[in-house]
């Protein structure tokens, strides 16, 4: 049956994406597995810190591929992120043509033989040794395939987005004076967005949407016991307890699982086997990035440690 | 286990969530790749191919789920799959011969029934549904007319016979049968009611929609408030996505020389790559004064949402409400919600009678600062001053010092200069006058307004 063996591959995946470090919700499994057979790219979404980029890594380290990754920024054009004419040498070019052009001509003595034997020259001016590969058109030449990661998209200009259109729904880019160049293997590809800005539905409709949002506490217990494998069982409990806390509080910008990576590394060096109130008091600049946030923070920091507590007791 | 996803499109469709053909193709593709026999795996493949937003993606969930559940009978989701009527029709037979020796002249259904063959007559109800076009049903009173569709294609007039045969000869049967009749009555209308709910809402929505933009703003039940403040958003929404493109434009023709040169650098100054001069177009920077008393508030109420969820579009806003008086609320526009926002004004200036006269004496005092070239400035009120001054003098300032002076009036133009309206007075200083009654009027109204900086 199809059925059932779609569901051990979505697993399997999930295992690949595991072993390379990066714990995966069922959701993210079947997106990766539904990307790799519609061969569609996906467009990730999500507050930041919760392992979007991180995703691309772990795909092409899972399959065993070179990962090119592009990042956006507003100003980003054609000649940075798809190819570029390698200007110097086409002016040497020209050059050693212009030393050249006695013997390529030799022998004709009409204007309209010399342009006739020019034509039959061949032109070499416009053509792939000149052309500078940028990110997109190297993921396309890639012979075994790549992870393509275009990070940030929404920090680019809308004229990007429409840029990347062919290269999303076809897998190839058309250069003018080349013509088109089309992918020796598709390349998996990854889009990732803070949603600072919307995108247009164009781009959209090219890409499997996945959202990931804050994981479940049980699955960013997980993700902690693998990032940081020095963290006792009950350690781990309770920092993630107290982070979920945390997230319910009206802040500026939330706790992402690379800050509770982090504090979980920071609370590893100082030693730590339990959750304490004085030791978070003073490690809380590592979860909390905005002084206001830390200020409203301060204050339930013993209650979030309490319950947290219980939490490993009970839970 | 096409027509069942052609029908889910549909569903979702009317639920809110766009979806192309070509996202159809995709989840279909997807579908074909996961299959259907694990529910949740199927879910997360139409939820990643067909929902592109947050919103989207919590209605697909929700109409997902209302979709996969059957009333009354449980079946798995792959159970429709047999709605080509060929795996009915066997099932149905299977039945049919197992019970056939039993009571040869009863009707299939009848025999169903009795037999309690749950998986045979949800094949017939699915069945049933189809040959009775359920997916067409659009408005609430269609209801009974469908139900008795289907029932008539169940075969409930032999059923009924069936039952009348029974009363003499069995009539434990026919009690049977009569209660199972009601109980299958109950589920068809369960799902019309269901059917209804997933394929009406698109329509539903669009008529009320289309009423709501034409009535008047200010005359709304409060039930419908909360559907305009929705309704407003959704013009605030498309009024962004058609004026929040990019506001560079090249000049062709006027070469920037520093840029060239900076940028040609690498190449000892050979000007390989040309540079553009740009130029920068103006975002609209508006000052909206508006009149917050009692015949006009409601109005105002959506004009400023509207004005103020352009963010994308436009780049300054200060709003100033008065009715005996003026404040400015831009602030606290920017930092509540919109309720409370309008809740505290109203509180600090509202429901007085207006005298334009003295706002804008207030307005001319505090904030003509505010005003520049660029500046188009909107006045919404109806212009009924209370036969106080209404210092048409300041207004005249106002417009000379501002690109445009544009003045909405929520009364219809047959009201203008009647009374204690000053309308017609007003209006001459004015670049702009038009009436502001309706949605579509206040759409229209600040379409045309940001355009003029395009």
């Amino acid at each position: 049956m199809a059925e059932n063996t779609s569901s051990a591959s979505i697993e399997a995946v999930e295992r690949s994406l595991a072993s390379a470090g990066y714990i995966a919700s069922r959701q993210i499994a079947t997106a990766v597995y539904l990307a790799e057979k519609i061969e569609k790219p996906i467009l990730v979404e999500g507050p930041a810190g919760v392992g979007k980029t991180e995703l691309a890594k772990a795909i092409a380290a899972s399959r065993g591929l070179e990962m090119i990754r592009m990042q956006c920024y507003e100003g980003l054009d054609e000649a940075k992120a798809l190819y570029e004419w390698k200007y110097a040498k086409q002016l040497l070019y020209t050059q050693i043509l212009k030393d050249k052009l006695g013997e390529v001509l030799g022998g004709a003595d009409t204007l309209d033989k010399a342009l006739e034997q020019l034509h039959d020259f061949g032109d070499v001016f416009f053509s792939k040794e000149f052309v500078e590969p940028r990110p997109l058109l190297r993921a396309l030449e890639q012979p075994m395939g790549c992870v393509l990661l275009i990070d940030e998209i929404d920090k680019s200009d809308a004229e990007f987005e429409s840029l990347l259109l062919e290269i999303l729904s076809d897998f190839q880019v058309t250069i003018p004076e080349l013509g088109t160049v089309v992918a020796i293997v598709p390349p998996t590809v990854i889009l990732t967005s803070n949603g600072e800005r919307d995108l247009g539905d164009a781009l959209k409709r090219r890409c499997l949407h996945l959202h990931i949002g804050f994981p479940e506490p049980k699955l960013e217990e997980r993700i902690v016991e693998t990032r940081v494998p020095g963290v006792s069982a009950t350690l781990r409990k309770q920092l993630v307890g107290f982070v979920n806390q945390v997230r319910t509080l009206d802040l500026k910008k939330l706790p992402s699982v690379s800050e509770t990576i982090d504090w979980a590394k920071v609370l590893v060096l100082l030693g730590a086997s339990e959750l304490g109130h004085e030791m978070v008091k003073d490690t809380l600049n590592v979860l909390l990035k905005y002084e206001g946030d830390i200020e409203a923070t301060l204050p339930q920091v013993s209650g979030f440690v309490a319950k947290s507590g219980r939490q490993g007791v009970f839970g | 286990m096409r027509d069942t996803l052609h029908r889910f499109f549909r569903a979702a469709r009317g639920a809110g969530v766009r979806i192309s053909p070509a996202e159809s193709i995709d989840a279909m593709r997807a579908v074909a790749e996961v299959g259907p026999s694990d529910r949740g795996i199927l879910r997360d493949a139409l939820l990643l191919t067909l929902a592109k937003s947050g919103d989207e993606k919590a209605a697909l969930a929700a109409c997902f789920d209302t979709f996969f559940t059957h009333p009354d009978f449980e079946a798995p989701p792959g159970a429709n799959d047999d709605e080509t009527g060929e795996g009915g029709s066997e099932t149905e037979a299977a039945a049919g011969t197992a019970s056939a020796q039993a009571s040869t002249e009863l009707g299939s259904l009848a025999q169903m029934l009795l037999a309690q063959d749950r998986a045979a007559i949800a094949a017939a109800l699915s069945n049933a549904s189809n040959a009775a076009g359920l997916t067409d049903i659009r408005v609430f009173t269609q209801r009974g007319l469908f139900a008795s569709r289907v029932l008539e294609q169940l075969g409930i007039a032999q059923l009924r016979d069936d039952i009348d045969a029974l009363t003499i000869r069995n009539p434990a049967d026919a009690e049977r049968l009569a209660t199972a009749l009601g109980s299958l009555r109950e589920t068809v209308s369960e799902m019309v009611a269901q059917a209804l709910l997933l394929y009406g809402r698109e329509e539903k929505e669009a008529l009320r929609n289309e009423i709501l933009r034409n009535a008047p703003m200010a005359r709304l039940e409060q039930r419908q408030i909360a559907q305009m403040r929705v309704l407003i958003r959704q013009i605030a929404r498309r009024l962004r996505e058609r004026f929040s493109k990019p506001r560079k434009r090249q000049r062709r023709g006027h070469l920037d020389v520093r840029r060239t040169i900076r940028r040609n650098a690498a190449w000892g100054g050979v000007p390989f790559m040309t540079a553009w001069k740009r130029r920068h177009r103006d975002k609209p920077k508006i000052v909206a004064i508006c009149d917050v008393s009692g015949s006009v508030a409601q109005v105002s109420d959506f004009f400023l949402l509207l004005i103020h969820s352009l963010h994308e579009v436009v780049s300054d806003v200060r709003s100033f409400a008065f009715s005996g008086n003026l404040i400015e609320v831009s602030e606290v526009l920017e930092k509540n919600k919109p309720e409370e926002a309008m809740k505290q004004i109203m509180s600090s200036v509202g429901y007085g009678s207006s005298d334009y006269g003295r706002s804008f004496v207030d307005f001319e005092k505090g904030f003509m600062s505010a005003i520049t070239a660029q500046t188009t400035v909107i006045v919404l009120g109806d212009a009924r001053s209370n036969n106080l001054d209404p210092r048409a003098d300041i207004l005249r300032r106002i417009g000379e010092r501002s690109k445009r002076l544009v003045w909405l009036n929520p009364e219809g133009r047959m009201g203008w200069g009647f009374g204690d309206s000053e309308m017609p007075r007003y209006a001459t200083f004015c670049n702009v006058v038009r009436q502001c009654a309706t949605a579509q009027q206040l759409e229209r109204a600040v379409a045309d307004i940001v355009a003029t900086y395009q």
